[in-house]
């Protein structure tokens, strides 16, 4: 991306030979791209497009209806009872999930650059589990945090058995229109495989960064009579806010569309505790065969993180320019 | 930046490969199936396609297709079983290729509303010529023809027959305590409130995948208004915010204050092996739970006992698992030679001894099964006689897959809120998508 030739940049190189070599260039380049450009024109904004259009429709049972329905689907779809559940379930996970992977991936960085001996030991440890699948993350903790295995033979013992993600309380539990509002402990659970899965690439993208501080500017606050815990508050950490932008963003994107984990850890949970709109729309469209309201999470999918990604991307042009 | 900006591609790259890997892993089972038949050229290719992969289930599945083969050498029988709980994944996979225009020569489906909706959508073939040539319309009993057929021909081909309203119990604890096996609903309640003071969990339940709670409701449901209601409900003659609805709410509800903790995360199967371990006493479930009994060492009626579930000692909740003609298929012949044989007294012994459901076929040699499945091919027979079967809800015989949705959000609710009024409210709500 950052590669690409800019209009400002053309004029430096030698005019006649240039100009031939690039256009030769360019016309491979083209040559390359369009048939991705096509693909990805079908099958991605096709697609886009086309489930927009399942969704204002009333395409309701097995066999095809496209005929307007308007927004009916989306009206619909606010009401009940766990859509609404899902999207309360989506927040909190975001926000849970995201502020852990960003505090422990920190951490661990920056543990990880005191060069400590086995230090490529210690960061494949912690980068291992992002090499496995949601779906086997979601297996494993299962497992784990079951009620009647895993942890809880060991905090039986102890007295301090606990449901995870059996729970199905909300805390505090206020209720708005059907559903309570607050920390479904359900939740507690899936958050923590989230989190051990995704720790590891968070950590990775904190630790180039810090490699990427130049050591003079450690060296200078040093001089300046700076402690090492003020040098990295004051002066390694601020310079790492770009990265935590880009964290942010990516893990957005996991969170808004988390699917297989839930699927395989715990299902939509008793009174909804765990389900999150992917699943919802997994099981309206092909269990229930509700194509059109399935088409219409799935849009307001899009939607969601349209509105978080698109900041990002207007922003990443503008750094470039 | 630049640094930055080529660490941030390859981290795209890399998370794009799994999520690929991901994707990949998902629809492997699907090319499986599509390649796995190619080998004998010349050979007539049959995909039968079902959800049948683990257990009892998918042994009956294999005795059924080898003796199939032996019969029928030159046909190439292609297993394309789809694996997930109670059939999820394989009707997704399923409605993605009856759409797309690339049916499975024949797939299981169950009896009743999950089978019309196929026919509605004019995606089926007749049997009618099938069912005169064998002369199946004496030898299949008229309820579960009745249940496969829709506007004047019949579309399936019943292999299996399976009971919804048992309640299997561990005969140690209930002779421990001295307790009878609860017929009524008061003896239920009685016997219950004995268990539980005595530290034993009365009633199992596992509604991981919210069906097995569904499948306790309706037999509270059938057991408070009686068969003829209970049909009454799907046809729109009786509503859901009637008197009887909200006593088998209330008793549903009383239920649930006996089963055991955690239920939300356990599977039918947990919930069976509560009763083996001693734990609980009772467990409400269809006849397959007799198979995993029995897989587990179990004996009928030395480890382990069954009745109907209270209420319902006349009713017999039905759940049949059927095989049908797709339209559009590639070999329709071999694929009627394939249901032809289904329907065969040594194809319907052959795998229901194994899966632990009883045949359809009346002229089944039932000598080989055991005494659970005996006792429950007689409780069928009564039954048929006095008109006194059911079809079931949760397992999509009795209501289109839209309705049985919104009942099981509904039923997911209750579990935890067990507020009534909200709960027939969604019911009633719910009954707009019946017609």
């Amino acid at each position: 991306m950052n590669t690409q030739p800019t209009t400002a940049k053309r004029p430096l190189l030698p005019r006649t030979n240039a100009k031939r070599r690039l256009s030769k260039d360019q016309l491979l380049a083209f040559l390359f791209l369009t048939p991705s450009l096509l693909l990805i024109a079908v099958f991605v904004y096709g697609f886009i497009g086309w489930t927009g259009y399942v969704s204002l429709s009333q395409w309701n049972s097995i066999v095809p209806d496209l005929s307007w329905a308007g927004l009916d689907n989306y009206v619909q779809l606010f009401q009940t009872f766990r859509f609404q559940a899902d999207l309360r379930n989506m927040v909190v996970f975001t926000i849970l999930f995201i502020a852990c992977v960003i505090f422990l991936g920190q951490l661990f960085a920056v543990l990880l650059d005191q060069k400590l001996k086995g230090e490529s030991l210690f960061r494949n440890i912690f980068l291992f589990p992002m090499a496995l699948s949601f779906v086997v993350t979601g297996v494993v903790w299962r497992w784990v945090l079951n009620p009647k295995t895993g942890v809880n033979l060991l905090l039986d013992d102890l007295g301090w058995a606990f449901g995870w993600y059996t729970d199905t309380s909300v805390v505090p539990g206020w209720s708005l229109f059907q559903i309570e509002f607050g920390m479904p402990i359900a939740l507690i659970a899936v958050i923590i495989a989230a989190v051990w899965q995704m720790t590891g690439f968070s950590l990775a993208m904190y630790l180039a960064g810090l490699r990427g501080i130049p050591e003079e500017l450690r060296e200078a606050a040093r001089m300046d009579g700076a402690s090492e815990r003020q040098i990295y508050f004051k002066v390694i950490l601020p310079q790492l806010k770009p990265i935590t932008f880009g964290v942010i963003v990516m893990m957005l994107h996991i969170s808004l569309k988390i699917f297989d984990l839930i699927y395989t850890m715990t299902g939509p949970g008793a009174n909804f505790v765990t389900d999150m709109p992917a699943v919802n729309m997994f099981d309206t469209t092909f269990q229930a065969n509700l194509y059109a309201r399935g088409a219409a999470i799935a849009i307001v999918l899009l939607l969601l993180v349209a509105v978080f990604i698109v900041p990002y991307l207007i922003r990443s042009r503008k750094g470039e320019a | 930046m630049k640094k930055k900006f080529s660490l941030w591609t390859v981290m795209l790259l890399v998370v794009a490969l799994l999520l690929s890997a991901c994707g990949g892993s998902g629809s492997g089972s699907e090319d499986a199936s599509g390649d796995a038949g190619d080998g004998g050229s010349g050979k007539v290719k049959l995909e039968i396609f079902s959800w049948w992969t683990a257990g009892g289930e998918a042994d009956a599945l294999k005795a059924l297709l080898k003796g199939f083969k032996e019969k029928y050498p030159n046909i190439d029988v292609v297993n394309a079983a789809v694996a997930g709980g109670a059939g999820s994944n394989a009707k997704a996979v399923l409605s993605t290729r009856m759409q797309g225009g690339d049916p499975p020569s024949t797939f299981q489906v169950h009896g009743g509303a999950e089978l019309f909706q196929w026919v509605n959508a004019g995606k089926m073939s007749p049997l009618d010529e099938l069912y005169k040539e064998k002369s199946w319309q004496d030898k299949f009993p008229q309820k579960v023809i009745d249940m496969n057929s829709k506007d004047g021909h019949v579309w399936g081909v019943p292999i299996d027959i399976h009971r919804g309203n048992v309640v299997f119990y561990n005969k140690a604890i209930f002779e421990k305590y001295g307790i009878e096996p609860p017929k009524t609903f008061d003896e239920f309640f009685a016997a219950a409130e004995k268990l539980k003071a005595n530290g034993v969990t009365p009633l199992a339940l596992g509604d991981k995948n919210v069906w097995p709670a569904t499948m306790l409701f309706e037999n509270v449901l059938l057991g408070t208004i009686g068969p003829e209601n209970y049909a009454k409900l799907w046809t729109g003659e009786l509503s859901f915010d009637s008197e009887g609805v909200r006593k088998a709410a209330e008793r549903f509800k009383k239920m649930l204050d006996y089963v055991n903790e955690g239920h939300s995360s356990l599977a039918w199967q947990d919930a069976t092996q509560l009763i083996i371990d001693g734990k609980a006493a009772m467990n409400v479930m269809g006849d397959w739970a007799e198979g995993y009994l029995v897989s587990k060492g179990w004996k009928p009626n030395e480890d382990f006992g069954w009745i109907e579930s209270p209420g319902t000692t006349d009713d017999f909740m039905i759940i049949n698992d059927s095989f049908g003609l797709p339209k559009g298929v590639e070999h329709p012949d071999a694929v009627k030679k394939f249901l032809g044989y289904l329907g065969t007294p040594e194809a319907q012994a052959a795998f229901n001894e194994i899966k632990g459901s009883i045949p359809a076929n009346t002229e089944t040699d039932m000598s080989g099964f055991n005494e659970y499945s005996q006792s429950a091919m007689k409780d069928f027979k009564a039954a048929d006689e006095k008109g006194t079967l059911a079809l079931s809800l949760a397992h999509g015989s009795a209501a289109p897959p839209g309705f049985l949705n919104q009942v099981n959000t509904a039923v997911n609710m209750f579990v935890t809120q067990k507020d009534v009024d909200s709960f027939l409210r969604s019911l009633k709500q719910a009954s707009s998508q019946l017609q």
